[in-house]
């Protein structure tokens, strides 16, 4: 197998995705009273920020199959966005709203951008 | 896919006999790594799931939850304990074999079984009070999200990713067979470790329903 040097896209998409299932954790676990938002947000924004970082280490290494990592991340990310929007529509018929709702989204947006990433990186990887 | 057999292996690779042997070449492959028959039955069942959620009531959310929960469960455990280990001690043809029939399915029942078991299992809980902070057992709740929680990250992470990389290689016109001997083991140790996790998701529905 040809080793090459890639960036640590599954470690980082790992994190990125555990920060948010914790938030959402945190969340939920208090429902339905309210709680200080600040926990999840703050988990919310360093899940987006690793996202952002992995986007961006992706984005420098040379000689990726791009070809390859676009073909099958639209597939999985409309797989992903179809599972989010199921996702979503539960936490709207259930009248959430407000910053709790925003905050959610967003984790759902990270989650169904992430896990597209990290497929088709592995599928492209080996190209 | 096509009539494909276990014959169907080059000499390079006469050393598979031995279960862990890597053998030098494996022949390219053709199916479906997306059976797109599967399709319409994902999409009836995930109706179902939309249609049980707006509905709200009890016994559809009940069945969808239980059944697919179950399922899931099952799956994992299976997968985990009975299939992976055997998957583990074929030859690598042979493991090839199982690999191209069973992986396709996979892809479709997992992601399936998984979003109608939670969407099901939230709007049951909302329902019924149970995801309420002042549920006696919320303890107990609270214990299943952490858990599902290290299974989705292991799940979404590490096996959906091995399942859809180690198709795409088995159909390149020259499949390596170092890539699909690591993927295969990546994907086995994810089932083992999220089948381990469906112990404890057993352990915590039964003393929820017990109380």
């Amino acid at each position: 197998m040809t080793e090459r040097t890639l960036p640590p896209v599954t470690q980082l998409g790992m994190a990125s995705l555990a920060l948010i299932v914790a938030g959402g954790i945190y969340l939920a676990s208090y429902l339905p009273r309210q709680v200080p938002l600040m926990p999840a947000v703050v988990l919310l924004a360093a899940s987006t920020v690793l996202l952002i970082v992995n986007l961006l280490l992706l984005g420098r290494v040379r000689d990726f199959a791009w070809t390859r990592f676009v073909a099958v991340g639209k597939w999985a990310l409309l797989a992903y966005t179809v599972t989010a929007g199921l996702i979503e529509f539960a936490f709207l018929r259930d009248g959430m709203s407000g910053a709790p709702l925003i905050v959610l989204t967003l984790s759902i947006v990270v989650y169904a951008v992430h896990v597209p990433v990290l497929i088709a990186f592995t599928v492209a990887r080996y190209d | 896919m096509t009539g494909i057999s276990t014959t169907q292996t080059s000499p390079d690779n006469a050393q598979a006999g031995a279960p862990n042997a890597v053998p030098n070449s494996v022949p390219a492959l053709d199916f479906q790594v997306v059976p797109l028959k599967g399709l319409p039955v994902v999409a009836v069942i995930l109706t179902g799931l939309v249609v049980a959620i707006a509905a709200n009531k009890l016994w559809p959310l009940v069945f969808l939850h239980v059944a697919f929960g179950a399922a899931w469960t099952i799956i994992d455990l299976f997968m985990g304990f009975v299939i992976g280990p055997i998957m583990g001690k074929l030859p690598p043809p042979a493991r090839i074999q199982v690999a191209i029939r069973l992986m396709p399915k996979m892809l479709l029942i997992m992601p399936t079984v998984v979003t109608v078991t939670l969407a099901a299992g939230w709007q049951l809980g909302t329902l019924m009070g149970t995801v309420d902070s002042s549920y006696y057992n919320h303890a107990w709740i609270v214990a299943s999200y952490i858990v599902v929680g290290f299974m989705a990250v292991i799940a979404l992470g590490l096996l959906s990713p091995a399942n859809v990389a180690v198709l795409m290689e088995l159909r390149k016109p020259k499949p390596n067979p170092q890539v699909i001997q690591s993927l295969m083991r990546r994907f086995i140790f994810a089932a083992g470790f999220t089948g381990t996790l469906q112990i404890a998701i057993l352990v915590i529905m039964t003393r929820i329903r017990v109380g």
